[in-house]
């Protein structure tokens, strides 16, 4: 058992890594055998998260050094450097895993169904797998380069299944746009990575923590990977991806590929928190982010509202609800320098930037989910074409209805808690932040009563009278995230408590990050 | 003088860069845009590999070596994963752009556009 | 419970307290008149139009918040036509955003 936790970091990487090339050889024999085997794998990534983040959360962080005798070992004997890949799992990585461990499962178990009259399925979850390993990879990887091969890999097998439904003209330009700023913003974290390798002849996060020095090349390196990486969370103006991607990708990849975008967003504040730290202009960096966040929020929003696709409609949500992560964490940003304001405030509104993390993955997935149960049910996704399907889905419907009101944060789930927090301390920073953020928060709520209106209310028309609910398979996957999602709800200060305080602790404390590694040393 | 002409390499990774996003930013047709991501590509490449380089290196190869003197290994290393990737990248977008022009009969960034707004 | 900066909060009273403020509405409204309303009271009236049928009568999405879009016409024009659809456009916009960051943090480090 404790050799098994030991070597859990590797495994979650290396065993969906292995079963997505044995998925192609497992479906000649049986389609049953490889959903099984794709679901098996799934489960045991998310069991090894789980018992990984009770370790992690009750010990502190793991370290893997891959190829050395001891897997612990980072810093070999007489090198002044970790020269080896590292794996670092502190409390903020596994968080992450685990919401990228969740929200994979759920999203597997409903594409079990609802890929079940596509062709190309072994293809389909080599990529889902792959997915799963270039989210995991980014967020427990220790090591610059290994952080911009999974940001490949997860960007490779994120845009060849966005682009899946080959049939879909609209399906391939979206896979086409997502690889492309991809291929560019990935270009630019290698530049990086190159400038930091010229400079301190290290890739190590925790060593090059250690050693920069946050001269005229670091400001420029940080620049290019604070772009990139807003490129790939899709911050408002780099936003315009989003829709085109999530709106086209299939059912179960849409909430895949945007938790994928919050690897991005968790690669991003490891770059600032613990590579850069108290070294950058914490202030300037800090309004870059939150300025960046409050656009997502006001431009995704009320481009939203106009939206009458219901997919893109909800894509425009998710680059809206991005905006208020960068909020809560960038204002955490902001007085990183300054102890008494990161005490009072900081710490409690990159809580809440942080809990929103989990709880929109959670509720943005169902939402995700139920968009395309409609389309499968429907075969539209316009929403000028729907009305009164509600009597028909009920489940559906009830669904939609638990997703809706927690992304407009109305109590008591768990949306509102998240942006509870963040309310009330972004006040304390500048009220006319935290004004902005509950006005969006209204005018969230409005597109989703219009979603309602007119799609689940009203008299049914007539030619969806024959219209039946979506199968078993598709409502366990979005009941999976909406049990989560009630938990959430009903106990927020247990979450908060428990998980949230020590990944923000673990952000915070760039010290415990850097001496994890480097601590041989001293 | 000498330390000039080490600095060559880097002029021409500036100029690789350049060529690379002045194509993806100008140019409207597909395939021409994966060509400028592949001259960016090659762009980052070179400048891994030309920042490993030392005065007078040698290979690193320890067995018969004669140098004392080596090129850092790790920058090259490096670049062989990221050229790897390219060609996967460069591979899957082309395969992209015929499914593309299959459907819509434009391989115009403007042309066979569907999403916007 | 969950700590905010300014008190706190916790789902099981609020929920609690819903309850109780919706039993104490129901017992207003059986207070109120108990007649079934019968015969001109019961019908719908529309501004003295006839009645539409069913599938015509559902307000379709595009109709929904229309003064809302009449009144930000053009913040909304602007925003769409800024989400041109085209990939070399995207790239223009990263490139813009990066030259202008790297200016704001060396500007900000000379003041």
């Amino acid at each position: 058992m404790s050799s098994l936790l030991i070597h859990s970091p590797i495994l979650i990487i290396a065993i969906p890594l292995l079963a997505a090339f044995l998925t192609p050889f497992i479906s000649r024999v049986s389609d049953r055998a490889r959903d099984a085997l794709v679901i098996a794998t799934l489960v045991f990534v998310e069991f090894l998260v789980i018992i990984l983040a009770v370790d992690i959360y009750r010990d502190g962080p793991h370290i893997y050094a891959l190829g050395a005798s001891s897997p612990l070992l980072a810093m070999p004997e007489h090198y002044m450097v970790p020269v080896r890949i590292v794996l670092q799992v502190d409390a903020m990585s596994i968080f992450m895993g685990m919401i990228s461990a969740t929200v994979s499962l759920a999203a597997a178990i409903y594409s079990v169904s609802f890929m079940r009259n596509e062709t190309g399925k072994d293809k389909f979850y080599t990529l889902l797998l792959l997915l799963t390993v270039g989210m995991m990879g980014l967020e427990f990887t220790g090591d610059m380069f290994n952080l911009f091969i999974f940001l490949e890999i997860l960007s490779i097998s994120g845009a060849a299944l966005a682009a899946f439904r080959t049939n879909f003209a609209d399906a391939l330009e979206g896979g086409f746009k997502y690889m492309c700023i991809s291929a560019v913003a990935a270009l630019m974290i290698l530049f990086a990575v190159g400038i930091f390798y010229a400079q301190y002849n290290l890739l190590n996060i925790a060593a090059l923590g250690q050693a920069i020095q946050y001269t005229m090349l670091d400001k420029i390196a940080l620049t290019l990977l604070m772009m990139a990486f807003f490129m790939k969370l899709a911050g408002v103006p780099l936003h315009m991806w989003a829709p085109d991607t999530y709106s086209v990708a299939p059912a179960g990849i849409t909430p895949m590929i945007y938790v994928a975008s919050q690897a991005c967003m968790y690669a991003l504040f490891r770059v600032c928190f613990s590579l850069y730290g108290v070294t950058l202009n914490t202030l300037t960096i800090g309004w870059i982010v939150i300025v960046i966040g409050v656009l997502s929020m006001f431009v995704g929003v009320t481009m939203a509202v106009r939206q009458s696709d219901i997919k893109r409609l909800m894509a425009y949500h998710a680059v809206s609800q991005s905006g208020y992560m960068l909020l809560g964490v960038g204002v955490g940003l902001a007085v990183l320098g300054n102890p008494q304001a990161l005490a009072a405030y900081g710490k409690q509104a990159m809580e809440g930037g942080i809990f929103h993390i989990i709880n929109n993955a959670m509720y943005k997935g169902l939402l995700f989910l139920t968009a395309e149960a409609l389309f499968y049910s429907l075969g539209t996704r316009d929403l000028n074409k729907m009305g009164g399907i509600a009597a028909n889905m009920r489940y559906t419907s009830i669904f939609f209805m638990i997703g809706a009101l927690a992304i407009s944060g109305i109590p008591p789930f768990n949306g509102f808690a998240s942006k509870l927090l963040i309310y009330e301390s972004v006040y304390q920073f500048n009220p006319m932040l935290s004004v902005i953020a509950m006005m969006i928060s209204i005018i969230t709520l409005a597109s989703f009563v219009k979603v309602f209106q007119s799609a689940f209310t009203g008299p049914i028309l007539p030619h969806f009278r024959v219209v039946k609910e979506v199968p078993g398979p598709m409502l366990g996957g979005m009941g999976i995230l909406t049990a989560i999602i009630i938990f959430f709800s009903l106990f927020p200060g247990l979450i908060v408590d428990q998980l949230i305080h020590p990944a923000v602790e673990a952000l915070i404390s760039r010290g415990a990050y850097i001496n994890a590694i480097m601590g041989g040393m001293q | 003088m000498t330390q000039g002409i080490f600095n060559i390499p880097f002029l021409a990774v500036a100029a690789l860069i350049g060529i690379g996003l002045y194509i993806i930013v100008f140019d409207r047709n597909l395939i021409k845009l994966v060509i400028g991501i592949t001259v960016l590509q090659a762009g980052v490449n070179l400048f891994l590999v030309s920042l490993g380089y030392r005065q007078h290196g040698g290979v690193p190869i320890y067995t018969n070596a004669c140098h004392s003197n080596m090129v850092l290994p790790v920058p090259q290393a490096l670049t062989l994963t990221s050229i790897v990737i390219g060609v996967a990248i460069t591979a899957f977008m082309l395969s992209m752009i015929m499914i593309i022009y299959r459907h819509t009969g434009h391989i115009d960034a403007k042309k066979s556009r569907k999403l916007k707004g | 419970m969950m700590e905010t900066p300014s008190g706190f909060w916790g789902p099981v009273p609020w929920i609690i307290s819903t309850v109780v403020a919706v039993v104490i509405a129901c017992l207003i409204r059986t207070l109120g008149e108990k007649e079934h309303k019968s015969g001109v009271q019961g019908q719908e009236f529309l501004m003295g139009n006839p009645r539409l049928p069913e599938e015509k009568s559902h307000i379709r999405a595009h109709n929904i918040y229309w003064g809302f879009f009449q009144g930000l016409r053009r913040y909304y024009e602007h925003a769409t036509n800024m989400h041109t659809g085209i990939i070399n456009d995207y790239i223009i916009w990263f490139l813009s955003l990066l030259a202008i960051m790297l200016m704001i943090v060396f500007v900000v480090e000379v003041i």
